[in-house]
């Protein structure tokens, strides 16, 4: 989180989506995304969030969303139903990451994903040194209670994109400090430096 | 408890303690069962006022035995209306900022044109005669009241059970005169266990002898019996294992022991039999059959060509459904199958499971989360239809 509350990947995520798309949000958390796009990018848009209380937030930001999740709820969308389909933050919690990303891609025309690096250089410092599951401010639950239960790197990613037959249109790493990494830094380094990615795939 | 019962009458059937709309034998009903309905009348209340933009109508369905008193006290039990939880001046379905408008059901007993009307071509109460009525049925009338009302577009339609079918068939016929709706513990179509449930509660009003074939309004008789034990059986199935153990337990009516005899030995059954006796005061019993069929026969899918997306097929109104945890006579599933039908048609949904123990019945009680739910869809969506306060 940024001093302001808004996570440093919406401003990126925002930034990728045209004005007045139809944009489905999986994981809504409590709407804020969505209530950004809406107001900032006039989206018509709509979320899927598991949890009661973040409903009921995002209802009362008088924003569509429905409880269910990601590895359940997706199937029931038409083909191509709307413009973007972002899932920020959640692929990691997902049972079927790439069942969930191929949804992604057949639901929406272009498919936004953000998600923790795993192979973030003090992540791997954690495991070479400490010989322990890191534990961080941004990925705060201990190995037992993490609801992150298919965590990837960078590089995992790019390779399930080329699985699925997703091309990536744009990437962008983010690092420690919520900075936008050189855009012309080799593979390794983003997978070294960064510690979220943010990806825009199309099919 | 005063009824005002005669021997040839079922009270508010035919003088309710309500606003009448009466249509004449040139404007029938045209029923799904082929048939035109004429005259007929609708029985209905209103609360606040409408604005002159006519842009605050909220519509209020009401459930099985449910009727019009919404929200003001019930001419027959002197009780609160079904639904002052929500609806009132101040409260979450505001009267002071919306028009809202309930009306009894074609089919009902409290005003509207039912089983216990007279029927005009024989000048006794229609008992069986009358054709069966559909939830396609009672919104039709329903349009024709809002029509009476000079209202082009209500602003919400609300209701829970029975009330959240009829939203459903608002929605999928005359999806350009709802801006939103709110469907509540309810579904598309009404399960096999519930008809189920349904048949054994006609059954038990059918087998008593005071029935007389449906005609027990002439013979200055009533199947109280049969229609209590329905509703006893009913009653249980609004409820949830959890809420009766922890409202009743095993407990022991007004005695220590047990009796080694047939009497209400425990609470739940001194609860249930309160239950049905209350309840043939306030309803008739051939109206009961006529509801539960309703209900039956409902199947907004086989509708639309057997695809309950196509029931929803383009539409612009804005849907929050709301389920029940603990709700198993319209289990969660039941709101979800609507969901992922308006996912595939493309409409703008919310969707909510509310934690509780309370069951079906829960959408009629006190549920915070149930109605943060409400408030918070109602309040932005009236913001975006323009509707200020008063």
């Amino acid at each position: 989180m940024t001093p302001n509350g808004s996570r440093v990947d919406f401003q990126l995520i925002a930034d990728m989506i045209a004005p007045r798309a139809r944009v489905l949000d999986v994981g809504s958390g409590e709407g804020e995304l969505l209530e950004l796009l809406r107001d900032d990018r006039q989206v018509d848009g709509r979320g899927v969030e598991l949890s009661q209380e973040g409903v009921n937030r995002c209802v009362a930001r008088g924003l569509s969303v429905i409880q269910g999740d990601a590895d359940h709820d997706l199937v029931y969308y038409p083909d191509k139903g709307f413009d973007y389909v972002i899932l920020s933050q959640t692929i990691q919690a997902t049972r079927n990451p790439k069942t969930v990303l191929e949804e992604l891609l057949r639901i929406g025309d272009k498919v936004i994903v953000s998600f923790p690096n795993f192979g973030y250089w003090r992540l791997r410092l954690d495991l070479f040194f400490r010989g322990r599951m890191p534990v961080t401010r941004d990925l705060p639950h201990s190995w037992y209670d993490t609801p992150n239960i298919h965590f990837c790197t960078i590089r995992d990613f790019v390779m399930l994109c080329e699985e699925v037959g997703a091309t990536v249109e744009t990437a962008t790493a983010l690092d420690g400090n919520g900075q936008k990494l050189g855009f012309s830094m080799p593979w390794w380094f983003w997978n070294f430096f960064g510690q979220q990615a943010v990806f825009l795939l199309s099919r | 408890m005063a009824v005002k019962t005669t021997p040839q009458t079922f009270g508010e059937a035919t003088d309710p303690s309500s606003l009448v709309l009466r249509f004449g034998p040139d404007e029938p009903l045209r029923l799904e069962a082929g048939i035109d309905l004429a005259p007929f009348q609708i029985a209905y209340q209103t609360y606040g006022t409408l604005n002159d933009a006519r842009s605050n109508a909220v519509l209020v369905c009401h459930a099985l035995t449910g009727d019009q008193h919404v929200a003001n006290k019930h001419p027959v039990t002197g009780k609160p209306g079904w639904w002052e939880a929500l609806i009132g001046p101040g409260k979450i379905v505001d009267t002071d900022r919306f028009f809202v408008i309930c009306a009894n059901v074609i089919g009902g007993c409290l005003g509207s044109t039912g089983p216990a009307s007279t029927n005009p071509s024989s000048g006794k109460p229609y008992g069986l005669d009358l054709p069966v009525i559909t939830i396609r049925d009672m919104v039709r009338a329903q349009v024709m009241l809002v029509d009476h009302l000079g209202i082009d577009r209500l602003f919400c339609v609300i209701g829970g059970s029975m009330g959240g079918m009829q939203v459903l068939e608002w929605a999928a016929s005359h999806p350009e005169r709802v801006f939103c709706a709110l469907p509540i513990a309810t579904g598309a179509r009404h399960s096999s266990q519930n008809i189920a449930f349904h048949e054994v509660g006609r059954q038990a009003v059918m087998a008593d002898p005071d029935w007389c074939g449906g005609r027990y309004l002439e013979e200055g008789r009533r199947p109280e019996k049969g229609l209590a034990v329905a509703r006893m059986a009913a009653h249980i199935t609004y409820l949830s294992e959890a809420a009766l153990h922890r409202k009743f337990g095993r407990n022991l009516q007004d005695r220590d022991r047990l009796t080694f005899g047939f009497d209400a030995d425990f609470q739940i059954e001194s609860y249930l039999r309160h239950q049905g006796m209350t309840f043939v005061d306030r309803f008739d019993a051939n109206s009961y059959l006529y509801m539960t069929r309703a209900m039956d026969y409902f199947d907004l899918a086989a509708d639309h060509g057997g695809r309950l997306a196509d029931a929803f097929r383009g539409t612009k109104t804005r849907f929050c459904l709301i389920s029940f945890t603990s709700d198993w006579l319209f289990p969660t599933e039941e709101s979800r199958a609507v969901v992922h039908a308006l996912n595939a048609a493309g409409a703008s949904v919310s969707f909510v499971e509310i934690e509780t123990d309370k069951g079906h019945d829960a959408f009629l009680l006190d549920e915070p989360e149930f109605h943060g739910a409400v408030r918070g869809f109602l309040t932005a969506a009236a913001r975006d239809r323009g509707i200020d306060l008063p």
